[in-house]
């Protein structure tokens, strides 16, 4: 979606070129005010000095990030050592999105190649079949998935009464829980883009191999898949990104256990912990990360441009 | 002929894409079916019955669902209509404003919001409405939804505009309509799917939000989502799943409209 904006088609066209500054500034006004210069006032307050329960003293000041990275000890007054327990929370929320995005990818690219490939009347259907869960309330999705994998939920239900198992088995507030919801919350975000790029593939390509002998799988793997690669990999980030700074799936599905960086931001500003600054720089390192990440797909996008029209 | 098929299709991805569709769509179903539960319970079926929708409208929380319902319809009506007049100026700057040096970083700003994690975005507003001294509450609720509606009104839009000549506009200026009534009769009529299809989408992604909601939100405001959230908090009863079932209804019902007023007369 970011890509479709990014690129903004052709600027051929400049019959309204006379106007544009006046209706260009709504839009540059209502993000300035309440999109840019909130995610500034952000990293302002992530160097300033906490105050108890919520809220900031204006002292410049890098405990948090120090706070985030560093153990000095109860009073401070001990050579800093690597404090792992928040680096440990972003590397879990880095492992159950990767994850998540692993087991999107194994279902997600097969039914895009499998979209693609339908006549072209049926294909709009299938996609806007994938397209419909994305839009509704995740809250939504997340409660039932919730529902769906409780302890006396449907699933274990349905797995003993078909003798698969002899006791319920429990999934919620696990680890795997927070990775299905996950894969459930951003799935489509996989089907979409590949399918974009299969639509596009030239399948010549696969007949000329199979011409060559070349087994399906060795097509598959050597033509298809090099061919699709950004395809593939913008579903990967599409799904990896927002899973990175999810919320609701770790909260609803992980119980108090299975804490990923979206909950350590909420609880800064929501629970007991009440750090406020600690949040403004949980979430700058969070937003870096994921800049990042981004600037690698534009890079990517770029590259595959370039080499689509030489 | 049948060759060309051989090569193309591999045995298995039409199951997995069948289990991608069940999947994706397996919760929903169940929890549909679930909301027309007869037992106060949530997990015994004790067979069809209307009670827990009848619980919503009527019961005893069903003053807190309505005001949290008027709030979230109230809200994505006016965000949705907002951010759709925005988009539709900002469009119309981007795709006939031929070139200009700002154009690359107008349609940055734009999706922006879709960029920025929204635990990200609803931190950062929070603490901007909290340094300017903004009482948080429904205005806040409003601003921060106008904002991030922005980019999911602007795509739709600009794909239909990028889809209409602009010789049009030409003609109507060939016969001495000013730039203005060029706009208005007619390439404002033309690109109406598009507007549509963009007003339905940051309608339903206002309704939907609850991350940045739950932050900008103060004491006492609630919206649909934040009123489910607080109240699966202490276990998912049967009423909720009535109003989610409804919700999913609404949700399903405007991407529809969208899907089918956008794909309509694509040729012109």
């Amino acid at each position: 979606m970011a890509g479709a904006a990014a690129t903004g088609g052709s600027a051929r066209s400049n019959t309204y070129a006379s106007a544009r500054n006046w209706l260009l500034l709504p839009s540059w006004a209502v993000l300035c005010i309440f999109v840019l210069a909130p995610v500034a006032m952000m990293l302002v307050y992530s160097f300033l000095t906490k105050e108890f329960r919520g809220g900031v003293i204006w002292e410049f000041t890098l405990a948090a990030y120090d706070q985030f990275f560093f153990d000095r000890g109860l009073f401070g007054d001990e050579p800093a050592r690597i404090d792992w327990t928040y680096i440990l929370i972003f590397w879990r929320s880095i492992w159950q999105a990767g994850l998540a995005t692993l087991l999107a990818l194994l279902i997600g690219f097969p039914t895009a190649y499998f979209i693609a490939t339908r006549p072209a009347r049926t294909r709009t259907v299938w996609v806007f079949l994938i397209t419909i869960p994305y839009w509704v309330n995740l809250l939504i999705r997340t409660v039932s998935m919730k529902f769906l994998l409780r302890d006396q939920g449907p699933l274990n239900d349905f797995l003993l009464a078909t003798g698969l198992i002899d006791d319920p088995i429990r999934i919620i507030n696990t680890n795997a829980a927070v990775q299905i919801g996950l894969f459930y919350s951003y799935l489509p975000f996989m089907v979409l883009p590949i399918y974009a790029s299969v639509e596009r593939y030239n399948f010549a390509l696969s007949e000329a191999a199979a011409d060559l002998y070349a087994s399906k799988w060795t097509t598959l793997r050597r033509i298809v898949i090099p061919s699709v690669r950004p395809g593939i990999i913008a579903g990967c980030i599409l799904v990896f990104v927002p899973s990175l700074g999810a919320f609701l799936a770790p909260d609803l599905l992980g119980g108090a256990k299975n804490f990923m960086i979206g909950s350590l931001i909420e609880e800064q500003f929501k629970g007991n912990a009440g750090n406020w600054p600690f949040g403004a720089a949980a979430s700058m390192i969070l937003l870096t990360l994921v800049l990042v990440i981004l600037m690698f797909l534009a890079r990517q996008q770029a590259r595959a441009d370039r080499e689509a029209t030489p | 002929m049948s060759s060309r098929g051989d090569v193309r299709t591999y045995s298995g991805s039409r199951a997995i894409t069948m289990l991608c569709l069940f999947v994706l769509y397996a919760p929903l179903i169940i929890v549909t079916i679930y909301s027309f539960n007869a037992s106060r319970s949530i997990t015994v079926w004790e067979g069809l019955s209307l009670q827990w929708y009848a619980d919503v409208f009527w019961g005893p929380e069903s003053g807190k669902f309505k005001q949290a319902a008027i709030n979230s319809f109230t809200i994505a009506l006016i965000a949705a209509t907002m951010s759709t007049a925005i988009a539709t100026s900002a469009a119309t700057a981007i795709v006939r404003g031929g070139r200009f040096r700002l154009r690359m970083a107008s349609l940055g700003l734009i999706s922006l919001p879709l960029m920025v994690p929204e635990i990200v975005t609803a931190v950062a507003t929070l603490i901007f409405f909290n340094s300017i001294g903004f009482t948080r509450g429904y205005l806040t609720i409003l601003a921060a939804h106008i904002a991030f509606c922005i980019p999911f009104a602007y795509l739709p839009i600009q794909a239909r505009m990028q889809g209409i000549e602009d010789t049009f506009e030409q003609a109507a200026q060939d016969l001495y309509a000013t730039k203005a009534q060029a706009f208005r009769r007619v390439l404002l009529p033309m690109m109406m799917p598009g507007i549509i299809a963009g007003f339905l989408l940051a309608f339903i992604v206002s309704l939907d939000d609850f991350i940045i909601t739950n932050f900008v939100k103060g004491a006492g405001v609630e919206t649909l989502p934040t009123a489910i959230f607080g109240s699966v908090k202490q276990g998912i009863k049967p009423n909720i799943m009535a109003i989610s079932t409804m919700l999913l209804v609404v949700s399903i019902a405007m991407v529809t409209i969208s899907y089918i007023v956008g794909k309509k007369d694509n040729s012109t």
